[in-house]
């Protein structure tokens, strides 16, 4: 049974109002009375489910009767976090998977064919990058890159055999922001598809798809579950479209267990306030450091001086928990001891769990690369990546206060 | 640090071996040992568990006290404590407590020769002269349930001090976001870890906390003798339900504050029972209790009879009519016909419980989702 307030897509007639982020988060794609009255969803662990004799799976073939079959082709729990998601979204379908990475190379792989392009903004992270410039390309797809927010270099990059645009809004590190309505006019006008990865944004605080973006893309490991203790991905977008990715993912098998989607929809309980903490904590924190003499620079869409303010503005409802900024003066020794000196974030890579993580991407991501690269990438040594946890700011900031003076 | 840091922070802390930000789940039932009859940090897992052992940090943490032990169930945290008492102890505890505990201390300590004397804790001075030489312990809720009353908890426990007894402080619908009872003197603070604490209806757990490392090791003496320990699984989902408590019990506070004041100036409600409103008895004690909110639960009277009631809790689409309370889901419940049916109709108006009476407990959802749902539903 569907939930009570989840608009079904079966219904006729006027929508009704969309419910609060909270309510969504809390209510939606359940089913009101659930199995055993339980209040909360079972874990089904189930490896593969039973028919009662041979017509039913004849009926279940010839598609009389939806369920499930085997746990790779979908899970009963699955089946909701994928309806909630979708809600939050505005889109008409969720797709799960074990990670992030998984979703955007499940989609990347059902939609690009040998001879096929996509073009990127180069801003995009660098294991999606790499996964078409190393391993699509070995498959005859063709991956092209373009300053991250130059339109016009983007539209002279599609040809007739490009499929597929795609960005990050925010983009990572940089939080440079994606004017959304121009980015899939491009697609519409060129009959390309297009794909945001809106992980650090969030359905809280942009839906892409309501500017006409194809398809919405989360590593939901960061704040959709929000704690830090489970990995997943989701891609979001219309039944039509996400019906062959659904059927490439039963293929290619990375699933979303069991246990983890629990974990997922437990989670997304508190995303609405999670979201709005962190929105607050990372305004704190980037308006702390834009004020701190010791700080050359802050990226942070929330800022005034952010290149991107303006277009974040008028379609973010807040700017998220990622701030990035630079350490005046400082070699990569001197922005290492700050790291160090932090004490409340823990040194890690990821973002978006109630705890606070602080890195450095020069050496937690960027390592490997030449100093030609980064230079390109835009990874100076001095740069720091601190992803706002739920505590309270004035912990946080009390404590970079502190590291600062390391 | 803050409340809400510590409770991010406090009890989970990087794990040693892989640097995994969320400590692992440690299932093990028993540790192997380096020695025989050297026992190192952990031996059996009724006696310890890291797992549990986090949480227990955490607990203290937010309640300040020094330690704290996670039991399997509400009702095995409130069994703990009363197996400090001895045959011929008696107990006080206000009149407004929940069933569970009042079945305990009727239905099982009575046999173990254990009396009880219950008084309404608004009556100060009836409740001291119900403490006997035998008196070893107040047992007391702050807010009631069903009806919200406030317990001075300080002023018990000036009485309590000046007759050498122990009190303990269901704390329950507070929350240690609210009041803190050791802060303000008493020696024991319980919880159903399964309302806000957990706060997904997700796990049944229990907890007691204590300031004092003597009462503690008292307390836990029993705990391991009789058992009655938090699962592994039951204790991660509490540490991670823990890390949201402030910003939920937060929301929940400022929704149900306005949807009280929403539902005491509607015509088609008598009377609103709600500490944050001024019209309540114990507003002015829960506002120097309650750490500036006034919980998530309230209570409220229809105009109108039992069916009329009945038809109204069954009219929400949000709010779902079932027991328990605390979680991000919002819960509807008329304690007439369920959480106090089994009192015959005499003795629930005794007790203030009238037909016409709703209780809910107000979730996570959107103020205006929850207000619009209860306006339609009251034309039910």
């Amino acid at each position: 049974m569907q939930s009570r307030l989840s608009s079904d897509s079966h219904e006729k007639g006027p929508q009704p109002k969309r419910r609060g982020e909270s309510t969504l988060a809390v209510h939606a794609g359940e089913a009101h009375q659930k199995v055993a009255d339980s209040i909360t969803d079972p874990i089904v662990c189930a490896s593969t489910f039973t028919f009662v004799n041979t017509q039913a799976v004849i009926d279940y073939i010839e598609e009389k009767q939806p369920r499930e079959e085997y746990g790779r082709y979908g899970n009963p729990g699955e089946k909701v976090v994928e309806r909630k998601l979708a809600e939050l979204e505005g889109g008409e379908e969720a797709l799960l998977f074990a990670s992030g990475m998984a979703a955007i190379v499940g989609l990347l792989m059902t939609k690009l064919n040998a001879g096929d392009e996509v073009v990127f903004f180069d801003e995009c992270y660098h294991r999606s990058r790499e996964f078409c410039s190393k391993h699509l390309s070995r498959y005859g797809v063709v991956t092209r890159q373009v300053k991250a927010c130059h339109y016009d270099a983007m539209e002279a990059a599609i040809n007739d055999r490009t499929k597929l645009l795609v960005s990050e809004s925010p983009t990572n590190p940089h939080l440079s922001i994606v004017d959304l309505e121009r980015f899939a006019a491009i697609g519409k006008r060129r009959g390309v598809e297009t794909l945001i990865d809106a992980t650090l944004a969030t359905p809280y605080n942009v839906r892409p798809l309501e500017y006409g973006i194809d398809y919405v893309l989360h590593s939901a490991t960061k704040y959709l579950a929000g704690h830090n203790d489970l990995l997943a991905g989701v891609i979001i977008g219309s039944s039509e479209q996400m019906a062959p990715v659904r059927n490439l993912r039963g293929i290619m098998g990375a699933i979303s267990s069991a246990h983890n989607i629990y974990l997922l929809e437990r989670g997304l309980k508190t995303f609405g306030l999670r979201m709005q903490q962190q929105n607050a904590n990372g305004q704190a924190v980037a308006e702390f450091l834009a004020r701190h003499p010791r700080i050359e620079r802050v990226y942070y869409p929330g800022l005034e001086s952010h290149a991107y303010h303006e277009v974040a503005r008028r379609t973010m409802r807040g700017y998220g928990g990622l701030v990035t900024f630079l350490v005046k003066d400082a070699d990569w020794r001197a922005t290492a001891n700050i790291v160090d000196a932090a004490t409340i974030p823990r040194i890690a890579p990821s973002l978006g769990g109630v705890e606070s993580l602080i890195e450095q991407p020069l050496i937690m991501s960027y390592y490997e690369c030449t100093p030609e690269d980064r230079r390109r990438f835009g990874i100076p040594d001095n740069m720091i990546r601190y992803s706002c946890g739920i505590e309270d700011a004035d912990d946080l900031i009390a404590d970079l206060e502190q590291a600062l003076q390391a | 640090m803050k409340f809400r840091t510590r409770a991010i922070h406090v009890g989970n802390e990087r794990d040693e071996q892989t640097g995994a930000v969320v400590p692992p789940i440690h299932v093990a039932s028993t540790f192997v040992q380096h020695h025989a009859g050297e026992w190192r940090e952990f031996d059996y897992a009724r006696s310890g568990n890291p797992t549990r052992k986090n949480l227990e940090q955490t607990l203290a943490s937010l309640e300040s006290g020094t330690a704290a032990l996670a039991f399997s169930s509400g009702m095995a945290a409130t069994h703990c404590v009363t197996m400090l008492l001895e045959s011929g102890d008696h107990i006080v505890a206000g009149s407004d407590i929940y069933g569970g505990t009042y079945r305990l201390l009727h239905k099982i300590l009575n046999r173990a020769g254990v009396t009880v004397a219950l008084t309404p804790t608004g009556d100060l001075d009836g409740f001291e002269r119900a403490i006997t030489p035998q008196t070893k312990l107040l047992w007391l809720e702050s807010p009631g349930n069903p009806l919200m009353s406030i317990t001075d908890l300080k002023a018990c426990v000036a009485i309590a001090k000046r007759h050498g007894v122990l009190t303990a402080v269901d704390n329950t619908f507070a929350t240690p976001v609210l009041t803190r009872p050791l802060e303000l003197g008493v020696d024991i603070v319980m919880h159903s870890a399964t309302k806000y604490l957990g706060g997904h209806s997700d796990a049944l757990g229990g907890a007691i906390v204590v300031a004092e490392k003597a009462l503690y090791d008292r307390l836990y003496f029993i705990q391991n003798a009789t058992g009655a320990v938090l699962g592994p699984f039951e204790s991660f989902l509490m540490s991670r339900g823990l890390k949201t408590l402030e910003l939920r019990v937060r929301e929940q506070c400022r929704s149900a504050q306005r949807l009280a004041e929403f539902l005491e100036a509607d015509s088609r409600i008598q009377r609103v029972l709600y500490p944050g409103l001024p019209s309540h008895a114990g507003h002015g004690i829960a506002a120097q209790q309650m750490g500036g909110g006034f919980g998530a639960m309230l209570s409220f009277e229809l105009v109108g009879d039992f069916e009329k009631t009945k038809r109204v809790v069954e009219s929400t689409k949000l709010f779902q009519l079932a027991v328990s309370l605390g979680a991000v889901e919002s819960l509807i419940e008329q304690p007439a016909a369920m959480s106090h049916a089994s009192y015959d109709a005499a003795d629930r108006l005794s007790h203030g419980i009238r037909d016409e009476l709703i209780r809910i407990s107000v979730g996570l959802e959107d103020f205006e989702d929850l207000r619009d749902d209860l306006d339609q539903a009251l034309n039910a």
